[in-house]
């Protein structure tokens, strides 16, 4: 197995058209565990660790670009955890230290887990990703890239370049249930946004569905807006949890988090 | 492939296969056998170490990741004879029960420390939630972090 490590997005690009059967990685957190259970064995991998255009996030017209590379950890701080903060608050329920220090956004992306505890918040945002090829950019929203349970739209010659968010700065909160606090994937989550400047209330759900959804209603439907989010759901019965305690649960977060937000 | 990189200080070079973890090159290797191979899936922690000053799971870095990168595993901390204060206070406050987990929890009281010098209870809970104790010997590990943080 070759491992490939480009320095640019360009070279990277290159890569990509050239090996579409290679297994890219960013912080290495999900592909690692499918390489030491052999899970699968990739022909090549390319290692995007060193590609500098991919780290971090900047400002661009009032919007902030998260590259593909921005971690966890560094989601919980700075002046983004005070621009987005449901996002810095899912970044806190990720893994361990551990896992925040080397996940990413990206990785999160592209693995498409229904469970990734990065969507919701970005969903909830509006966030779109863009994409990119040696054919050129995409920008696809969030809720166009994610197609299924661990699948998205990235073609075999594309790589997630960065996340594009114009922050509400809505009232916002992320909430997860599982069996304890560090070390959990979802049995589900929820960001909720009481985005009083457009009057309305969105909320997006992970784990109760084959991707993540967003429910939104007037900010004046907040009596019901959890039965709305509850009734959006589609969950299933799995080693996690039940579909019914799922549908509950999440009828009790909205609730909460509505209350949170709108204290 | 070849993989280069600073462990502890020293620069090491190695052959290794593509696929391999961090904490594969650490151990077979490179013959350091401090970080410790459990779970291989980010769980437990016993695998923790340094990378480039970052507290990572060994085992979910790909080997190739490291080249060119600078690593410290628990091997790295003492000065020579002299224990690590961190090393030092696990041992004064019987932290240590089968010792399996111990050296990954060093490296994560350690890093723990460098940002905190005096964390609280919930602050060492948050810092340590990626390091699993089978002996459960947590109210000991919690006086060791205390008492690293006084020393």
């Amino acid at each position: 197995m070759d491992v490939v490590t480009p320095r640019t997005l360009d070279e990277a690009l290159c890569l990509k058209a050239e090996l579409p059967q290679a297994r890219f990685l960013q912080g290495g957190t999900d592909v690692l565990v499918e390489l030491n259970f052999d899970r699968s064995r990739p022909p090549a991998l390319v290692n995007l660790n060193e590609v500098a255009e991919l780290r971090g996030w900047s400002r661009e017209n009032g919007a902030l670009l998260l590259g593909a590379g921005l971690t966890y950890a560094e989601a919980m701080r700075g002046a983004l955890a005070d621009e987005m903060p449901a996002l810095a608050e899912a970044s806190r329920t990720v893994g361990s230290p551990q896992i925040r220090n080397r996940g990413t956004i990206g990785g999160n992306l592209g693995t498409a887990s229904p469970a990734g505890d990065a969507l919701p918040p970005l969903l909830a945002e509006g966030a779109v990703v863009l994409v990119a090829s040696v054919r050129g950019e995409r920008r696809i929203p969030l809720d166009a890239f994610l197609v299924g349970v661990k699948r998205n739209v990235l073609e075999p010659d594309e790589i997630i370049v960065s996340v594009r968010v114009e922050p509400s700065r809505a009232p916002q909160t992320f909430m997860k249930v599982g069996p304890r606090n560090a070390m959990v994937i979802s049995v589900c989550s929820l960001a909720l946004h009481a985005d009083l400047a457009r009057g309305e209330l969105r909320a997006a759900f992970g784990s109760a569905a084959p991707t993540v959804r967003l429910v939104s209603a007037p900010l004046d439907a907040r009596e019901s807006f959890p039965d709305l989010v509850a009734g959006a759901a589609s969950p299933i019965d799995d080693v996690r949890g039940t579909a019914a305690y799922r549908r509950h649960a999440l009828r009790v977060l909205a609730g909460r988090a509505l209350e949170r937000c709108l204290a | 492939m070849k993989i280069a990189l600073t462990v502890n200080g020293e620069c090491r070079e190695t052959e290794a296969w593509g696929g391999e973890s961090l904490l594969y090159v650490l151990r077979e290797r490179l013959g350091l056998l401090g970080s410790k191979n459990a779970c291989e899936q980010g769980e437990c922690g016993s695998c923790s170490v340094l990378l480039d000053g970052v507290l990572v799971c060994a085992c979910l870095v790909l080997g190739a990741q490291a080249d060119g990168h600078v690593v410290t595993t628990v091997e790295g901390l003492a000065d020579g004879d002299r224990l690590h204060r961190v090393q030092e206070a696990y041992v004064q406050a019987g932290a240590v029960q089968c010792g399996f987990c111990t050296p990954g929890l060093v490296v994560a009281t350690v890093d723990l420390l460098e940002s905190n010098p005096s964390p609280s209870d919930d602050e060492i809970r948050e810092a340590l939630s990626g390091n699993l104790c089978r002996c459960t010997g947590y109210a000991k590990i919690f006086d060791a972090v205390h008492r690293a943080a006084m020393s």
